[in-house]
């Protein structure tokens, strides 16, 4: 590829990105300009409140302010008084979940790429465990948000310390390693039967044949994996940080914005586009760890 | 063979058994060496039941001032809610050594749990709870709640309206209950026909809005109002809960003590300087608890509505027996939309405790701080967006 090409790819990607984001502006100031006000309701009975579906949202400024106005309140003072423009409180929050988040990928990746390993060595392992993995993750995360946030204090009070962030980071990788430890099961089974039987013809034991055969081979199964833990790991932190009240994170400046809705309602977009841009860069940074492994990249499975 | 080995066994299980009768008798030795001396405690922490705001400005005026230290406390943590914490349930779990909650919800936990835990200081004497509608909806008391769309939080916030549904022969057959957000959007959309509002919060909050029609603020004109606290429904809020079984502990009944004494003087401060005070926890709100509370004219409003709620004319923090009865009464009463009733006994005696605060009262008095007293309310004017 030429640099000229690979520039002119670039500045297509952006373009693409830019009008994606158009887009999204146009429709939003469209609908808002051309819908009803109070919305459409089908089936609403004359006197009953609360009666019928709606189908169409509404679109006074309360419901949905108009874009301009929710960028002009990220400059306005956060709580009125001297306190610093929305968007900082909404960096500030957006980078502690981040970083919880990140944690929380880590541990995430790391209990599922062990787990994934041992269910593909000991085929007894993968029976026993995999059906528990699968329900784990059927475990409401409101449910188990607030046992683990009473784990943490008790580790707290008699153990050692344990600050909450690290109880949010855990509830996070337990969302994370979800992902990991399936696709690293199903990556490190990929190699083909031929290729196995050759490495067993060379003599290569158990781990020449991981390091050099199944591992290369587990590369696009692990990726997307690795982001959708990405993705898992900043939700799980999100809910988390709600669920167990822990101060600082982006979660919480939402919830907290959210009920001020009436009176202000373009503050809590604040927080609002803070996790969007949170989203992105997870995701992007998981892009990066796949430029480095870009040989190994042949026919990635769809995440 | 078999005997013997059946003997060995009974003798480890005899051995076992004395050794925790041992053990259970040294604990109980270190109880008792306890009770005469004991090393009063000197870190202390509070759980709230929502965000840090003037709701809780006692308790932050208390810290700010040092009142706390003025008591022998090195170390007093805040602990704000509104995520999933439930004050009670924190303190029953340890995780905190006071918390702040309603009086129904913490009856309807000790009867679900059979813990224990005694109120040691009914900080709101007067219920705060309001159901607001439209000033066309016809809803001026309870009884027109009939065949209407009526607006609760729930989370245990719910159990007023349904005691006083139940005062006027209704229940959630006759009058439809739904759940709303903490904005009051579901009023403004008039996706309810009455929503639930605290004097000192939701209701400023409605009054912060612009009203499209007059491009002013919303005014109290434009809404009915049904306050709980004059009908059978009202129930006790905001109070000062402990943890019963370690109030045996001379230590802990002892800081309870203390912290009372701390606690009444920031609430008799937030009374006389209700504008400081509003400040101060606005301050403790954005800087040390890194939350986003409404603005400051939202928050003095807050403080002058909670000052209404606290001084009633009697002493601060003591339980009124009158008001407890008609808040089990009200418990007793109340079955919700799905059936199920609050509690169905009374609860124990251990509930509630004026001791405690009678002390801290009497030590108050001593020291020549006045306990009771009025407090002469201020005209806050509220602003868009409470800023």
């Amino acid at each position: 590829m030429t640099a000229a090409r690979s520039s002119a790819r670039r500045g297509a990607a952006a373009l693409w990105g830019a009008v994606g984001i158009l887009a999204v502006v146009v429709l939003w100031e469209g609908y808002k300009f051309l819908g009803p006000a109070e919305g459409v309701t089908i089936g609403a009975v004359e006197g009953e409140t609360g009666s019928g579906v709606m189908i169409l949202p509404r679109t006074h400024d309360r419901a949905m302010p108009h874009l301009i106005d929710m960028v002009t309140r990220l400059f306005q003072s956060t709580s009125g008084g001297d306190t610093p423009p929305l968007i900082v409180p909404v960096i500030t929050a957006a980078l502690t979940t981040l970083g919880i988040a990140a944690v929380g990928w880590l541990i995430g990746v790391a209990v599922g790429a062990l787990l994934g390993a041992l269910m593909q060595r000991w085929r007894l392992v993968e029976w026993g465990l995999l059906p528990w993995i699968v329900v784990s993750q059927t475990v409401p995360l409101i449910a188990f948000a607030p046992v683990m946030n009473s784990i943490g204090l008790q580790i707290d009070r008699d153990v050692m310390p344990w600050p909450q962030w690290l109880s949010v980071a855990v509830i996070a990788s337990y969302l994370a390693f979800f992902p990991v430890a399936v696709g690293m099961l199903r990556g490190l089974e990929a190699p083909d039967r031929i290729h196995v039987d050759l490495m067993r013809s060379y003599a290569a034991g158990y781990w020449p044949t991981l390091l050099r055969l199944r591992l290369p081979a587990a590369v696009p199964h692990l990726l997307p994996a690795l982001r959708l833990a990405a993705a898992n790991a900043v939700l799980g932190a999100v809910v988390a940080e709600v669920s167990i009240g822990m101060r600082g994170g982006i979660g919480r400046m939402l919830i907290q914005l959210a009920g001020q809705a009436s009176s202000d309602p373009a503050a809590p977009w604040g927080p609002t586009f803070g996790s969007i841009a949170l989203g992105l860069i997870a995701a992007g940074s998981v892009a990066l760890v796949g430029l480095g492994l870009k040989n190994y990249r042949r026919g990635e499975a769809a995440a | 063979m078999r005997h013997s080995t059946r003997r060995g066994l009974a003798a480890i299980a005899a051995a076992a058994a004395t050794a925790l009768t041992l053990a259970a008798c040294t604990t109980a030795e270190t109880d008792t060496t306890d009770s005469g001396e004991f090393e009063p405690i000197t870190e202390v922490s509070l759980q709230l039941q929502w965000l840090p705001q003037a709701q809780f400005a006692g308790y932050y005026v208390a810290l700010d001032q040092g009142y706390f230290e003025e008591e022998g406390f090195d170390s007093v943590s805040i602990v704000p809610s509104g995520g999933d914490i439930v004050p009670q349930d924190a303190l029953v779990a340890g995780d905190v050594d006071f918390a702040i909650a309603w009086v129904p919800k913490v009856l309807g936990t000790l009867e679900a749990t059979g813990v224990e835990l005694t109120n040691i200081a009914q900080v709101f004497q007067k219920s705060g709870t309001l159901q607001v509608s439209w000033a066309d909806s016809g809803i001026a008391s309870v009884a027109d709640f009939e065949d209407k769309r009526i607006g609760s939080w729930g989370f245990g916030n719910e159990w007023e309206i349904f005691a006083a549904m139940a005062d006027e022969g209704l229940d959630s057959t006759s009058v439809s209950i739904t759940t709303q957000d903490f904005s009051m959007n579901a009023l403004l959309d008039r996706d309810v026909d009455a929503a639930q509002a605290m004097t000192y919060n939701e209701w400023a909050q409605i009054l912060e809005v612009v009203n499209p029609d007059t491009g002013e603020l919303y005014q109290p004109e434009d809404f009915n109002v049904v306050s709980y606290e004059d009908t059978a429904g009202a129930m006790l809020q905001d109070a000062i809960w402990a943890d019963t079984e370690r109030l045996e502990d001379p230590a802990y009944a002892d800081a309870a003590v203390r912290f009372l004494k701390a606690v009444t003087k920031g609430w008799i401060f937030a009374r006389d300087n209700p504008e400081e005070a509003a400040a101060i926890t606005y301050d403790a709100a954005i800087n040390a608890e890194a939350a986003f509370p409404v603005g400051p004219t939202h928050q003095l409003w807050q403080m002058n509505e909670v000052n209404k709620l606290i001084w009633a004319g009697g002493d601060f923090g003591l339980v009124d027996a009158a008001a407890w009865d008609k808040t089990v009464t009200g418990a007793l009463a109340a079955v919700n939309q799905d059936g199920l009733n609050l509690i169905t006994t009374e609860p124990a005696a251990s509930a509630y405790s004026n001791v405690y605060i009678q002390q801290a009262l009497d030590a108050l008095a001593e020291e020549g701080v006045v306990v009771g007293g009025d407090y002469t309310p201020l005209d806050v004017l509220l602003t868009e967006g409470g800023q």
